[in-house]
């Protein structure tokens, strides 16, 4: 039995009297991929912005490596460990900022060393090279920029990464590409990945377990495995399920 | 079901050319693309870049003024697209082609409501009374599959979902009785269980209504269920043509890595096969 490195326990989020997340409860093992699907306004993405930080919630419990967080608050350490990327490579980088720039911060912020070599080892790792290091975003490429926000999230050496849907901007080319370098960024680095996205392709390419999530509530919790041979028991699940494998003329 | 494929020409193009001049020289979005249509289904593919938006909207005539446009034929239902006035133009648009853009919350008017603007489209081909108008617009949003058209008719576009937008987008396609649809991205924007419910809306109509549509997308899988035939185009051009039931003897490289690539259920392929660009395939 892994230990959990992320325990979400009756969590809710409510944004005046919208319901986000209403009472949902999820546990992520150490080195394990977990993938989180459901629609527009499920909660998905809210559940992930809770975990980094980013949203408050009223109630229930978070524990991340075997330690309790109640509110926003984080400490460095925190992000040290839990590192996350974001749907839309256009916005989640700084466009006065070269890629250099935008790689040093997080090392001086956790007062690394070696940064140069650090930063170079990175570019390499995202497959960009050191050409693109002094470029700023607008010059690259959706592609280009979501490996540099990989890059500025691997960076930190962290455990936990939570991905939020880091493919859905790209076409389905750079998508393949994209998926590829996490999974060997996962496998060298024994990472945990947290990945939300809408496309249950995706998720049952990359994750080994997955929540289904609607109207804030997990509708259930299954295995990839379970998925190919349809062992799932929920409806909604099944109509997810059918929505992906395309338009059929009846 | 095979699609009913008129033998009357609807469109001709041939040697299509899209082209914007920029400070550092001229941007060749569609260079030389060809094809004729007839009252079936054809869906052209291909990825951010392709020209695959700027061809239908060449046909649509909604290229931007400072774009160079050149055709050997871009001819719909014996007019030729680009010797017509822009009245002429004006009056075939909307009425005889109509255009069903990605995301109904940019393309609907925000400070009008729906009734409204679907009203507008009709009365600005149509010379009909009002009562008139107003009746075949809550048919229209009837045959869209909505469910109370008297109260959405009132509403403004933002009190209205994505899915119920582009059902709101399709009606005010369609109310004219156009012979040709292009749809852009139709469905793109919206979830996925929500995405088959406006395909299988306007599969019904387009069947029914005997149109020819062009269909545009990314997603190659979703075009060559929908379409009867593919167009696929790389950098400005097709690479590709072929039969929506002969994807898997896709001859392109391209093509096939364009199948290959997609993460599906049940095929455990780590890692994923990439596209190998070559850059003869932009030549």
């Amino acid at each position: 039995m892994r230990t959990n490195v992320l325990s979400v326990r009756d969590m809710v989020v409510a944004f005046d009297d919208f319901v986000a997340l209403d009472h949902v409860s999820v546990d992520v093992a150490e080195g394990e991929s977990f993938g989180i699907v459901g629609e527009s306004g499920s909660g998905k993405s809210t559940l992930l912005r809770v975990v980094a930080g980013l949203n408050a919630f009223s109630a229930g419990t978070l524990t991340i490596n075997g330690q309790s967080y109640s509110g926003r608050s984080r400490s460095k350490d925190f992000y040290r460990t839990v590192q996350m990327v974001f749907q839309d490579p256009y916005g989640s980088l700084h466009p006065r900022q070269t890629v250099d720039r935008l790689l040093l911060e997080p090392l001086a912020i956790h007062g690394f060393d070696n940064v140069d070599q650090r930063i170079m080892r990175a570019l390499d790792e995202v497959g960009l090279g050191s050409g693109f290091r002094f470029r700023y975003s607008h010059q690259l490429s959706g592609g280009q920029r979501q490996r540099v926000a990989i890059a500025r999230a691997l960076i930190l050496e962290p455990k936990v990464l939570l991905l939020d849907e880091p493919t859905s901007a790209l076409d389905a080319s750079i998508q393949a590409e994209i998926l590829n370098l996490l999974e060997q960024a996962r496998k060298d680095r024994g990472l945990t990945f947290v990945m939300v996205s809408h496309d249950l392709g995706v998720i049952s390419h990359m994750c080994e377990r997955l929540a289904v999530m609607k109207s804030g509530k997990v509708v259930e919790t299954v295995t990839a495995d379970a998925l190919e041979s349809r062992a799932f028991s929920a409806d909604y699940t099944r109509q997810l399920m059918t929505a992906s494998e395309g338009f059929r003329r009846v | 079901m095979s699609g009913v494929v008129g033998t009357d020409k609807l469109l001709t193009v041939e040697d299509l050319r899209v082209s914007f001049p920029t400070r550092t020289g001229e941007v060749q979005a569609v260079r030389g693309v060809s094809f004729t249509l007839g009252r079936e289904r054809l869906g052209i593919v291909g990825e951010s870049g392709s020209g695959k938006s700027q061809t239908g909207r060449a046909i649509m005539g909604l290229t931007p003024k400072h774009a160079k446009i050149t055709a050997k034929t871009l001819n719909f239902a014996g007019r030729d697209l680009l010797a017509i006035s822009d009245r002429e133009r004006r009056e075939i648009r909307g009425k005889r082609i109509a255009m069903v853009l990605q995301d109904p919350k940019y393309s609907l008017n925000p400070v009008s409501t729906i009734g409204r603007q679907i009203i507008e489209t009709l009365k600005t081909h149509e010379r009909i009374s009002t009562a008139e108008a107003k009746a075949r617009t809550l048919a229209m949003l009837e045959a869209v599959q909505i469910r109370d058209p008297e109260r959405v008719f009132s509403l403004y576009p933002h009190e209205v979902s994505g899915g119920m937008g582009q059902r709101v987008m399709i009606a005010m396609m369609l109310i004219c009785g156009p012979e040709l649809l292009i749809a852009d991205e139709p469905t793109s924007a919206l979830d996925v269980t929500v995405q088959l419910e406006v395909l299988g809306i306007l599969d019904k109509l387009v069947a029914e209504r005997g149109m020819g549509l062009i269909f545009v997308s990314h997603d190659l899988r979703l075009v060559s269920s929908f379409c009867d035939r593919v167009l696929v185009m790389y950098a400005g051009r097709v690479v590709e043509e072929l039969p929506s039931a002969d994807l898997s003897k896709a001859q392109h490289p391209y093509t096939q890595g364009l199948l290959n690539c997609l993460p599906t259920i049940g095929t455990d392929r780590h890692p994923l096969p990439v596209l190998d660009r070559k850059k003869e395939w932009a030549l």
